[in-house]
């Protein structure tokens, strides 16, 4: 699906490409095929995928961009400023042309409204929305008010003639901590609000930042928006469990389990599961790409995952309370089990474990032979109550 | 005759606000300051386990993110009586010094340099004389004329591509822009050069707490094990990495912050005459240095100065009763009796009775803010890096003295210049040359512990909640980077009761109160110059010297179960 190539009426300033403003910059050839190279292994192309990612990169040109903030708390936006590649910032600030982010804005008020009506009326159809917060939609939206108006009627507007929509972080995806029990101002995800345009569901508390370049890297090389799951997230950073990617994996399969923080085993960094961790329902990238340019995630830092990119996960816990059982795999008794007695049955624990775990997998991904390929953009994917965590 | 001028959305901060004006005769005569975004979190804490509340309370806010989850674990520890260990003391203490750091270097050249620098006069410098007057206030490297002349050509043809994405429709070639074409071209290279550098301090939050935004606490400690020989842990490979960090960071804000600072003040000295606002500054300290029950050896003091008087300091004690205040008078609220409250007996019902969307105009007569007014013993008090460092300054405290005396020094300007609109922005500068400096010290304290054999991270003590007593209150303060941050917290029977946040945009930007006081945004606002109604520059000059963080500033509080329904019968609607 092409939803990115600018129509032949854009001005003739919007000619110059990525490559051709990346080395205007002095980026050497050399770093933005290393760039090209690495954005290529993020979104799981291989090797061969280089040629088409600098390809892209060298003849696109710039897609106007419009980022709305509504109930949020502006993390998403600090994450996607610490894209840790060195020219990815670059890419991102300048590259998509970003007409519209109250955050970074030069203009205000009355400048600021003009700037974005100007930009959704000129690039009508034309431009991708950013989505950063939720939609409270009790009151009559006076819960969020930004010029005299409300988001929920500002929503409308902006995605009316938007070509497609990122939903950035937990919040736009699911509403995220305000939409928590008792979910005082109705906050509302995105996919509920706005329907018929293609939703990209890029979840998290907040997302990863390299998971947010890697998407729209991805929208801008290949002209289309990635492969989806079933909940509408980007089967290139969203398809593998927390567990399933985590260094301490082995542990968890050995049955050495941390059972108090800072105690002898914590300090060895067995296995988090004893101590809350919702990685065995949580699917992210934090285990791959990790955080912050690699350097480390929450469970190598000593704390369990608390599940930020799974919907609901804020009335899913005590945090600190194990998970009693996970789909597929009835971990509670095995645990125990495990940890009592080391030897076979770790061995056929483990096994087990790995080979329910990717029943469940391809169950929860959608990847059932021949429903990938009907996937396409999903336009109210994801925002069912339970995905995902531990409730399904 | 007067305009009133309305200015929404306010950019370049976190979260929605909104300010309305009076401008006659080319001045500001009254103003009103109106958060337009609540969220409800309050509530949303009742009834769940207080060692889980850090995490929803981090989420107030991704821009300061820590502080808010710092403040939610002191304010259970201090409930349920628990010590932490004197590493995570310091642990806490280094992801504090870096977020201010972050904090502050980000506000200046990303939400706030734009006030001063016009970017398009960039277009116009010598690269040489910019190269020239870079080497002449800094060591830092990239000063070469080269250097300058390769991004003024990116920013010409950036400009004259037409797309200035961010940079449209700025104010560009205001009057109100004073500096030479050089300096703003400087200005423009550090603020790409700060975007570069912002995500690298990060890091140390990412080693500690595994990620940023939002890293991870713990109730009784901090996350993270340290064990020197293991792969697994907090290792001399992560404590050499944290070295590194804080060194660059310091370095950075030495080289390129404080020249920077320094360089554009001298062409606003004006600016130290506006924008002064409330005579009162509250500062609850931070960086305990000896476990957070010694507020004696904090490092940034406790206390409050009224008047501006330098010479008094006022005890400050968030527990007490009369001290802390929330009132609603002009806020979208109700109680069910009462004036002010203290947080501890806070209660609050949704009560809006502005215009139906969309509006033009706030009835500012009435209820016009989703924030309440916080007071202290019924003063309109400022708070922030200013009120720190006049807090510091008053109570003596050597290394605050000093650094604030260099400052002026080097402005060649009396103290009396720090009560405005440019004391703050310079205040936030002398406050992250002395955070770079005691995060390395912390970092050392660190490093000498664990060479002494002390690795512990976590108290475990207490960390069941059957040992805590039935009913507990505690308060967690914090001084944010926006100000004084505090969270006040009932358990009953192990589960949050209550729970209430009163943070720094609360106390800056809150509507006045009840007697007319206006807070310090309003009561900034007024006498600042307009030159032209339709371009409020100047208003966004005062209001961003406050760092505005909205998010963090609205609040539904607990109203004992949430009454939404009153809303179909407000009567405005």
């Amino acid at each position: 699906m092409d939803i990115l190539t600018p129509s032949p009426s854009v001005d003739s300033r919007d000619t110059t490409t990525v490559y051709e403003q990346l080395t205007s910059r002095g980026v050497s050839r050399r770093d933005f095929l290393k760039f090209c190279g690495w954005m290529s292994a993020c979104m799981g192309l291989g090797s061969e995928g280089v040629a088409q990612v600098a390809l892209a990169l060298e003849t696109k040109k710039r897609i106007p961009v419009v980022w709305m903030h509504f109930q949020e708390c502006t993390c998403c936006s600090e994450s996607f400023l610490r894209s840790s590649h060195p020219i990815v910032a670059d890419i991102l600030l300048d590259k998509i042309s970003l007409d519209y982010t109250e955050t970074l804005l030069a203009a205000s008020g009355h400048q600021a409204e003009s700037v974005l009506h100007q930009t959704i009326t000129k690039y009508k159809g034309e431009y991708l929305l950013c989505i950063e917060g939720s939609v409270p939609t009790a009151a009559d939206g006076v819960y969020c008010c930004i010029g005299g108006r409300s988001a929920v009627d500002i929503i409308q507007e902006v995605a009316a003639g938007a070509k497609a929509i990122i939903a950035w972080g937990n919040c736009a995806c699911s509403g995220c901590v305000q939409a928590a029990k008792p979910n005082p101002t109705s906050a509302t995800p995105v996919s509920k609000i706005i329907t018929g345009k293609p939703i990209v569901h890029v979840q998290g508390c907040p997302p990863i930042a390299e998971v947010m370049a890697g998407v729209l890297v991805h929208l801008l090389t290949f002209d289309r928006i990635p492969q989806l799951d079933a909940l509408g997230r980007p089967k290139a950073f969203y398809s593998r469990r927390v567990h399933d990617t985590c260094y301490r994996r082995p542990n968890y399969d050995a049955g050495l389990f941390v059972e108090s923080f800072d105690d002898e085993n914590a300090r060895k960094g067995y296995c988090l599961y004893k101590m809350g961790c919702r990685g065995p329902t949580t699917y992210n990238s934090c285990g791959t790409i990790r955080w912050n340019g690699g350097v480390s995630f929450p469970i190598q830092s000593g704390h369990g995952c608390i599940g930020c990119s799974e919907s609901s996960f804020w009335d899913n816990g005590p945090f600190y309370e194990r998970l009693g059982s996970f789909p597929g795999f009835g971990i509670e008794t095995t645990a125990d089990k495990i940890g009592l007695v080391v030897g076979a049955a770790t061995v056929v624990g483990a096994t087990g474990h790995a080979i329910l775990t990717n029943i469940r997998k391809h169950h929860e991904i959608g990847e059932q032979p021949g429903e990938s390929a009907a996937q396409g953009p999903s336009t109210s994917a994801g925002e069912s109550s339970n995905q995902g965590g531990t409730q399904s | 005759m007067s305009e009133r001028i309305v200015v929404d959305p306010i950019t370049r901060i976190e979260g929605h606000l909104r300010i309305e004006a009076e401008v006659k005769d080319g001045f500001i005569t009254d103003a009103w300051s109106a958060g337009t975004m609540v969220r409800g979190l309050e509530i949303i804490l009742k009834g769940r386990d207080p060692r889980d509340a850090w995490a929803f309370c981090e989420r107030v806010c991704g821009v300061c993110t820590t502080m808010h989850a710092l403040a939610s674990v002191r304010a259970v520890e201090d409930a349920v009586g628990i010590a932490i260990p004197p590493n995570a003391e310091l642990i806490r203490n280094i992801m504090f010094c870096v977020q201010s750091i972050h904090d502050h270097v980000v506000h200046f050249y990303h939400l706030h340099a734009l006030d001063w620098v016009d970017v398009v006069s960039a277009l116009k410098a010598d690269p040489a004389e910019a190269s020239r007057i870079a080497q002449s206030i800094s060591h830092w490297p990239k000063s070469s004329p080269g250097y300058f002349s390769d991004l003024q050509k990116r920013l010409t043809k950036f400009v004259e591509s037409g797309q200035l994405g961010i940079f449209a429709n700025g104010y560009w070639g205001h009057p109100a822009y004073k500096l030479p074409p050089a300096v703003n071209l400087i200005g423009v290279a550090h603020y790409l050069e700060a975007l570069e550098w912002q995500k690298e301090i990060v890091k140390v939050h990412t080693i500690f707490g595994g990620k940023n935004p939002h890293p991870n606490y713990l109730v009784g400690g901090v996350p993270c094990s340290i064990n020197i020989d293991e792969a697994n842990a907090i290792n001399a490979e992560r404590l050499a990495m944290v070295t590194r960090l804080l060194e660059q960071a310091q370095v950075f804000v030495e080289q390129v912050y404080i020249p920077d600072l320094l360089a554009i003040a001298p062409a606003y000295l004006d600016w130290a005459a506006i924008g002064g606002g409330v005579k009162n500054h509250l500062c609850y300290g931070d960086l305990p240095t000896n476990g957070f029950a010694d507020v004696a050896r904090f490092k940034f003091p406790r206390g409050a100065v009224l008047d501006r008087d330098l010479s008094r300091i006022h005890a400050v004690d968030p527990k007490d009763p009369s001290g802390v205040q929330e009132f609603i008078d002009h806020s979208w609220y109700s109680y069910s009796g009462g004036e002010g409250k203290h947080p501890w007996e806070g209660e609050t019902t949704f009560n809006y009775t502005g215009p139906k969307p969309p509006y033009e105009h706030l009835n500012v007569e009435g209820k016009y803010s989703w924030l309440k007014t916080p007071r202290w013993k019924g003063h309109a008090m400022e708070v922030g890096p200013l009120s720190r460092m006049l807090v510091g300054y008053a109570a003596g405290h050597a290394e605050i003295k000093d650094a604030v005396t260099e400052t002026l020094a080097a402005l060649k300007a009396p103290p009396a210049v720090l009560f405005s609109t440019l004391g703050r922005t310079a205040a936030r500068g002398i406050e992250t040359r002395l955070t770079a400096r005691w995060a390395l010290e912390f970092h050392q304290q660190l490093l000498t512990n664990i060479r002494n054999g002390d690795s512990r991270t976590f108290t475990k003590e207490k960390w069941d909640p059957s040992t805590w007593p039935t009913i507990a209150r505690g308060v967690g303060a914090s001084e944010a980077p926006r100000g004084a941050l505090a969270h006040w917290i009932v358990i009953n029977n192990r589960k949050i009761e209550n729970y209430q946040l009163v943070v720094p945009t609360t106390w800056n930007g809150s509507p006045r109160d009840a007697k007319g006081q206006r807070s310090p945004y309003e009561s900034s606002l007024i006498g600042t110059p307009v030159h032209d109604p339709k371009l409020p520059l100047e208003i966004l000059r005062t209001i961003h010297s406050f760092d505005p963080c909205l998010a963090c500033a609205v609040h539904l509080y607990d109203d004992k179960g949430a009454k939404l329904q009153e809303f179909s019968t407000a009567p405005a609607l």
